[in-house]
């Protein structure tokens, strides 16, 4: 869309020849702001689901602004990261909320992540045109992965040490190469200062800026295809004479609004864990982790932050170690396959037979016994349970395929609709 | 909608559960850290009992003067014995490799025992020691099960052992199980008083573990009445906007 110098003038509300138009000459401001902002439509009828990726940006703009200001105070040193931390928590001004905020931002990103996944889930925006956004939206999730893998080895607890050193050691079971490949991401033959401080080298700044990149790619392929709705109508197909979307509106002010809504009701979760209860009974900041960490003391029970225990839970599940990594890694790389797995002629969950309504179901239900079992020792009933909910989980994906084709569909509508 | 988006936020965190690790016997506590005297009655049993062996190395003097209402000669006269300065932190006497030495390990810091433990494990670990003499120090303790640590507070506290009773376990066999504690010597506080103490003590470290929660809840009332306004506010301007799409 190329408009002449005049039309941005008129449209920006601003006299010619002044600063704006010689910004705008010189830097495509108000025709990005345009694209992205107050001319990107999206369905009117989006509901509270939809706000989660909104949340998420804002999420990952607080861990990088508080990021920065725990950098200034942490030592990324075995000698002196526990002993920074504390520092941090009493010594420095304001230094416990800073990092409050940051250890419960690491897992409402989780939270916010997880739902926003669940959001795509059930109105299939995974599905064409939008098979990228997913693609590049499952590459944010591993980078996340990554990201709060390496920073929960910064405070050099228990079990920030002990978790790192499980999960570094699955390379291990990888054949032939696995025992120099642990020693290669280690650096060393333990877990060591050497370790602390390449994970503070990926943790600062490697991940964050793959992550930031991926972000912009994600939304840029969204801005492209255009925002799905909870119909799964494709609202660009039924424009009115100006070019507008009939079932759109601006993303600015219109959804911006309803994403304030949002966020100040996510504000309010938020600051109730930091201010209330910043340990989440041990689930946000483990009991075991304000022990400064001791390479000769291993803790009783060693478990992954929860965001992760659905999936250790399935490591587990597994008898032998490299049939477990494998295992675990393919209940990650299945998601990417989603869109193809689908047969589905329609994308919503409104549409869609009994079939999808049940896989989905069983699907979340897995999910959370999972992350439960994760969470506790892997003994008796619960390596039982872990393993039939392991199956469970990859039953939805590999029979995905079949139940989606014979599933049967109730017609979509051409405009999109108002449930509630 | 908006409903179902809050359950299944709730429904995402999971279920809250306290799992410290020891053993066996745990008493619960209420350790009360906006109770300032029982705070202070701690400190002062913190540093005459405590403080020669175990640090605190990342409590600052001065900082407990500051949250314990404290002037700064209070703190010295009460708190202070050895020449420290008001912001220096709580370090121990014996050098460690010492220590180490006569214990067998070095007496751990105790800024965050209760963070890391939970304070009825503190408490009860106070409470617990036993007349055991096949240990160097003659006693043990049944919260941490030999522990190299001598019972500091018997001259309160009195000498105590533990009373088993024999019961059968899951597979019938009889076993001894921990029934209760006796006192065979009463010490200079009567058990009542010395529950007080290990209470106040429970609860000096807790304050110590996280000196921000003194501040935090009341902030935090503050900033979520803020939020509840502005989500007034932002509520009401989404919908004024949204009442001409349909």
């Amino acid at each position: 869309m190329s408009r002449s110098e005049h039309e941005v003038g008129q449209m920006a509300g601003r006299r010619e020849g002044g600063f704006n138009q010689w910004l705008n000459k010189r830097f495509p401001l108000d025709s990005l702001l345009r694209e992205h902002i107050t001319e990107y439509y999206a369905s009117k009828n989006l509901n509270w689901w939809s706000v989660f990726g909104s949340l998420a940006m804002v999420v990952l703009v607080i861990q990088i602004v508080t990021g920065i200001f725990l950098t200034m105070s942490y030592k990324p040193s075995a000698a002196e990261a526990f002993a920074s931390v504390e520092y941090i928590m009493r010594d420095v001004n304001w230094g416990w909320l800073i990092r409050y905020m940051h250890s419960t931002g690491a897992s409402m990103f989780f939270i916010v992540v997880y739902l926003h996944m669940f959001r795509s889930l059930i109105y299939g925006s995974y599905k064409s045109p939008r098979e990228l956004i997913w693609i590049f939206g499952m590459f944010i999730y591993l980078a996340l992965a990554a990201e709060a893998f390496f920073g929960y080895l910064l405070p050099w607890g228990q079990m920030s040490y002990w978790g790192a050193q499980v999960i570094v050691s699955l390379f291990g079971a990888i054949p032939v190469v696995g025992e120099s490949l642990v020693e290669w991401i280690r650096g060393d033959y333990f877990i060591s200062d050497i370790t602390l401080n390449r994970f503070f080298a990926l943790h600062v700044i490697a991940l964050p800026l793959v992550l930031v990149g991926l972000v912009a790619v994600h939304i840029m392929a969204l801005h492209e295809v255009g925002s799905n709705n909870p119909d799964g109508v494709e609202i660009k197909d039924k424009k009115g004479p100006d070019g507008v979307p009939l079932d759109g509106v601006a993303f600015h002010p219109y959804h911006t609004a309803k994403d304030l809504v949002a966020f100040v009701a996510f504000a309010i979760v938020f600051s109730a864990i930091i201010f209330f209860a910043p340990e989440m009974g041990g689930y946000f900041l483990e009991h075991a982790n304000f022990e400064a960490a001791d390479p000769l003391k291993t803790p009783e029970h060693i478990a992954p932050v929860w965001y992760f225990t659905p999936f250790y839970a399935i490591l587990r599940a597994v008898p032998d170690k490299l049939g477990g990594v494998i295992l675990m890694g393919s209940a990650m790389i299945l998601l990417f396959f989603l869109p193809w797995l689908d047969r589905s002629p329609v994308k919503s969950i409104r549409y869609r037979g009994w079939m999808f309504k049940t896989a989905v179901a069983l699907f979340v239900v897995s999910f959370f016994v999972l992350g439960f079992l994760g969470t506790q020792p892997a003994t008796g009933a619960y390596t039982i349970m872990a393993r039939v909910f392991t199956i469970i989980y990859f039953a939805f994906f590999l029979l995905m395929p079949i139940y989606t084709k014979l599933d049967k569909t109730k017609p979509v509508p051409e405009r999109v609709t108002y449930h509630d | 909608m908006i409903r179902n988006v809050i359950a299944c936020v709730l429904l995402g965190l999971p279920t809250i559960a306290f799992a410290a690790g020891g053993g066996g016997h745990i008493e619960h506590v209420d350790a009360d850290i906006s109770n300032e005297a029982s705070v202070q009655r701690g400190a002062k049993y913190f540093v005459n009992y405590c403080l020669g062996c175990h640090s605190a190395q990342y409590v600052r003097y001065n900082r407990l003067a500051v949250d314990l209402e404290l002037t700064e000669d209070q703190l010295v006269e009460n708190l202070m014995f050895t020449g420290e300065r008001p912001h220096d932190t709580m370090e121990n006497a014996i050098p460690s490799t010492d220590s180490a030495n006569w214990f067998g390990r070095t007496p751990p810091d105790l800024s965050l025992t209760a963070r890391a433990r939970g304070d009825d494990w503190v408490y009860s670990f106070l409470k617990s020691f036993y007349v055991d003499p096949s240990k160097p120090t003659g006693v043990n303790n049944l919260v941490l099960e030999g522990a190299s640590m001598p019972h500091v507070l018997w001259e309160l506290q009195g000498i105590q052992k533990a009373v088993y009773r024999t019961d059968l376990d899951a597979q019938g066999s009889p076993h001894e199980v921990f029934d209760h504690f006796e006192l065979v010597q009463p010490g200079a506080m009567t058990p009542e008083q010395f529950d007080v103490m290990a209470q106040d003590l429970t609860t000096f470290l807790t304050y110590i573990s996280e000196p921000a929660q003194l501040k935090r809840q009341s902030l935090g009332i503050k900033v979520i009445l803020f939020l509840v306004v502005l989500f007034l506010f932002s509520f009401l301007y989404k919908k004024e906007l949204w009442k001409d799409v349909h």
